[in-house]
């Protein structure tokens, strides 16, 4: 009985999206954005329903799953593949690198066991490196979630996962 | 207690004493009364601040603005421009120069610099940039309304023009060409874009300028949509900057409630609207053609130029793409003149360049100065120094696709011209300052991790130059490489310049380039004697950033 929940979710959530964004080729990527945002990635039924309702719209938009998937593995910010509870970016960029990012990311990695872009197995955590995020008079940076931690040293690192449940 | 919204400081030191403070504080006293303020403003002394020749000296917060000489018959004058009106009583200002050491912390403790000369950055931080009426008590849409109703759009374009305002997103292409490119373009449908995919590694000024300062943009968009006869406008700014989107979002909604935007604006007939529109995360989108390629819901693969998108940009119409930076300057041109902006920086790079300083130096942050001053001058005055312990090694200048520089250049005056001759990139004005624990191997190959991760993958040179290249420095910096790997190296990053499709990869070969041109010694320690000389890479393999 998961399935059809789901199925019904992933509709509701489109519908959602295509009519905050309308139905224009140049919503498109506000309308991943949207289903990832709320489902924590976008999943291969989604391309489909998004396919399914633009078509169906008044615009009578054409486009392909292919096309979908293409704009999705494109953008850093997306993602096709489910990730853990929160989401962890560190950022890789020479400023925060200078700075000593090299240490926070080996704390990071150690701390949780994963290596890049890997999820815990309790889907608590997913890793990944991220580029630039404009702080970088704070470096090294890390984001979790949307909470942007800066000035991050390796011995913090607990104190601050320890505030996630 | 009551909170004041503002406070007077007057100095009333033995030599302000003699020349009238008693008097002037008296003056005050009444004028706040007469516009009753007396609630709301706070008259207080200021003592010991050293010889001046711009005594009795009057300080107001929370702005910090310092006047000086003040005379008790401009008491009024001063209370009725700044705490009436709230705009800075302009020719009582001290002026910088006069202001001695002693009293230079008053601005510093707002987080100016003394010698520092704000354009773009007038009003970030110092208005309430969720609130319209601050901006426009602030000299806010007063250059639309100048543009709107006193000028053609061909003299908007000739005031740009003249003012010899160059692109600030790092090419540093003259501006009022660029409008009169579009401008000439046939078609009766025209864009404007704003260029706020800020994502090159080390910059921030754009998003100084749209958290603090919104409005400003939207502005400087409507003054180009008048000038070059286009009514619809976009804003793509990077998903990853969520309040910036949050506060121009909030803008435009206010900026239509008072008519500012939309339809028959200060009822010339004249109409313009504003999209916003966010990326999902995509270095290369910021390119100019990639950006409008993701407007259009595609993947953000830079196009084939020619044609350019002066005549063919968004959906095939001609289209103006404008940095952040670029668009703040358009509003105070406009106010004043092609000439007063010419009064600032050098002859041939006119006006400031904001720079974002970082590294291992005392200050790290933003900064606004006229164009020309010398990397040493921002390390030793604006970055405060070195940290202590750390000598100038290198700096990087310009982000990832800028120049790495090292310590030797760091005299050259920094503008377009003086770096271009000196093989320089000025770019988005980023600067990094780099140490003696700084290891150019380990530095090149964080570069080049970020343009391999970074490359959208549409050409060959760059799809497959960045990933060997990468593969190449790793190696080196594990230890295991060989004296041939520098010829294939610079080869590499040749091939990239010449035959790559757009400015990622044409760019992304500087590093090595810059690398192999300053620190070759270096590398070839890496290579020759199987050691890091700074101690940094760590000459065995292993698994990093992956």
């Amino acid at each position: 009985m998961v399935a059809p929940t789901i199925e019904r979710d992933v509709s509701a959530i489109v519908q959602a999206a295509i009519e905050k964004h309308g139905a224009q080729r140049d919503a498109l990527i506000p309308i991943l954005s949207e289903v990832n945002r709320a489902l924590g990635y976008i999943p291969a039924e989604a391309f489909q329903e998004i396919r399914k309702q633009l078509q169906a719209s008044p615009e009578q938009i054409n486009v392909s799953k292919g096309q979908l998937f293409g704009l999705a593995s494109f953008y850093d910010m997306l993602s096709t593949k489910p990730r853990g509870r929160h989401v962890i970016k560190f950022c890789e960029n020479a400023p925060c690198h200078v700075v000593g990012g090299k240490a926070v990311w080996d704390s990071l990695r150690d701390t949780l066991n994963l290596k890049n872009g890997e999820t815990t197995p309790d889907k608590k955590w997913t890793l990944v490196t991220t580029s630039c995020l404009g702080l970088c008079s704070v470096g090294p940076v890390v984001l979790i979630d949307d909470d942007l931690y800066g000035n991050v040293s390796p011995e913090q690192i607990d104190d601050i996962l320890a505030r996630y449940e | 207690m009551q909170t004041k919204r503002a406070m007077i400081l007057v100095s009333n030191d033995p030599e302000s004493v003699r020349l009238g403070t008693n008097d002037l504080i008296q003056h005050l006293t009444e004028a706040l009364t007469a516009y009753d303020l007396q609630d709301e403003v706070e008259i207080s002394t200021l003592a010991g601040i050293g010889k001046s020749n711009i005594l009795p000296l009057v300080v107001v917060y929370p702005e910090a603005t310092i006047y000086g000489p003040v005379k008790p018959e401009d008491a009024r004058y001063l209370v009725e421009e700044h705490l009436y009106k709230g705009r800075i009583a302009t020719d009582l200002v001290s002026p910088p120069k006069q202001l001695s050491g002693n009293i230079g912390w008053l601005r510093a403790h707002k987080g100016y610099n003394p010698a520092e000369q704000r354009i773009v950055l007038e009003r970030a931080g110092r208005i309430d940039p969720e609130n319209i009426e601050e901006f426009i008590a602030e000299n806010g849409y007063q250059a639309l309304g100048k543009a709107l109703s006193e000028m053609t759009p061909e003299q908007v374009i000739e005031t740009i023009e003249k003012s010899g305002l160059q692109g600030r997103g790092g090419a540093g292409f003259p501006t009022g060409r660029k409008w009169k490119f579009v401008r000439m373009a046939k078609g009766e449908k025209k864009y404007i874009i704003c260029n706020a995919d800020e994502s090159e590694p080390g910059t921030f000024k754009d998003r100084i300028v749209l958290e603090g300062d919104p409005h400003t943009i939207l502005e400087a968009m409507a003054i180009a949509g008048y000038a070059l006869g286009a009514d619809e406008g976009y804003i793509y700014i990077r998903g990853e900057y969520g309040l910036a989107y949050r506060r121009l979002q909030h803008a435009i909604e206010q900026a239509e409630e008072y008519g500012f935007l939309g339809n028959n604006i200060f009822e010339t007939g004249f109409n313009f609207h504003i999209h916003l529109h966010t990326g999902a995360g995509a270095y290369v989108c910021g390119e100019e053609t990639a950006l409008i390629e993701s407007i259009e819901g595609k993947r953000g693969e830079p196009r084939a130029r020619p044609p350019y998108p002066v005549t063919h940009g968004l959906w095939n119409k001609p289209t103006l793409v404008n940095n952040v930076e670029t668009l703040a300057n358009i509003p105070a041109i406009i106010r004043n003149g092609a000439e007063w902006y010419r009064s600032f920086g050098t002859p041939s790079s006119p006006g400031t360049k904001v720079y974002t300083i970082m590294g291992n130096v005392n200050f790290t942050g933003v900064i606004e100065v006229p164009m020309g001053i010398t990397l040493r001058e921002v390390i030793n005055i604006y970055a405060k120094g070195m940290k202590p312990g750390s000598m100038l090694r290198l700096a990087q200048t310009g982000g990832s696709s800028g120049s790495i520089i090292p310590a030797s250049l760091q005299d050259t005056p920094m503008d377009f011209e003086s770096f271009r001759k000196a093989g320089v990139s000025l770019g988005s004005g980023a600067l990094l300052i780099c140490d003696q624990n700084t290891c150019i191997v380990d530095l090149v190959k964080v570069l080049l991790q970020f343009f391999r991760f970074e490359s959208c993958g549409k050409c060959t040179p760059c799809r497959v130059g960045t990933q060997r290249a990468y593969e190449i420095v790793d190696r080196i910096s594990q230890g295991q490489g060989k004296l041939e790997d520098l010829d294939v190296l610079a080869s590499l990053a040749q091939e990239m310049e010449r035959a790559a499709n757009c400015g990622l990869g044409q760019t992304a070969g500087v590093p090595i380039r810059d690398m192999l041109k300053h620190f070759r010694t270096e590398v070839e320690a890496h290579i020759r004697l199987g050691a890091c000389p700074t101690g940094v890479c760590a000459m065995t393999p292993e698994v990093e950033y992956v």
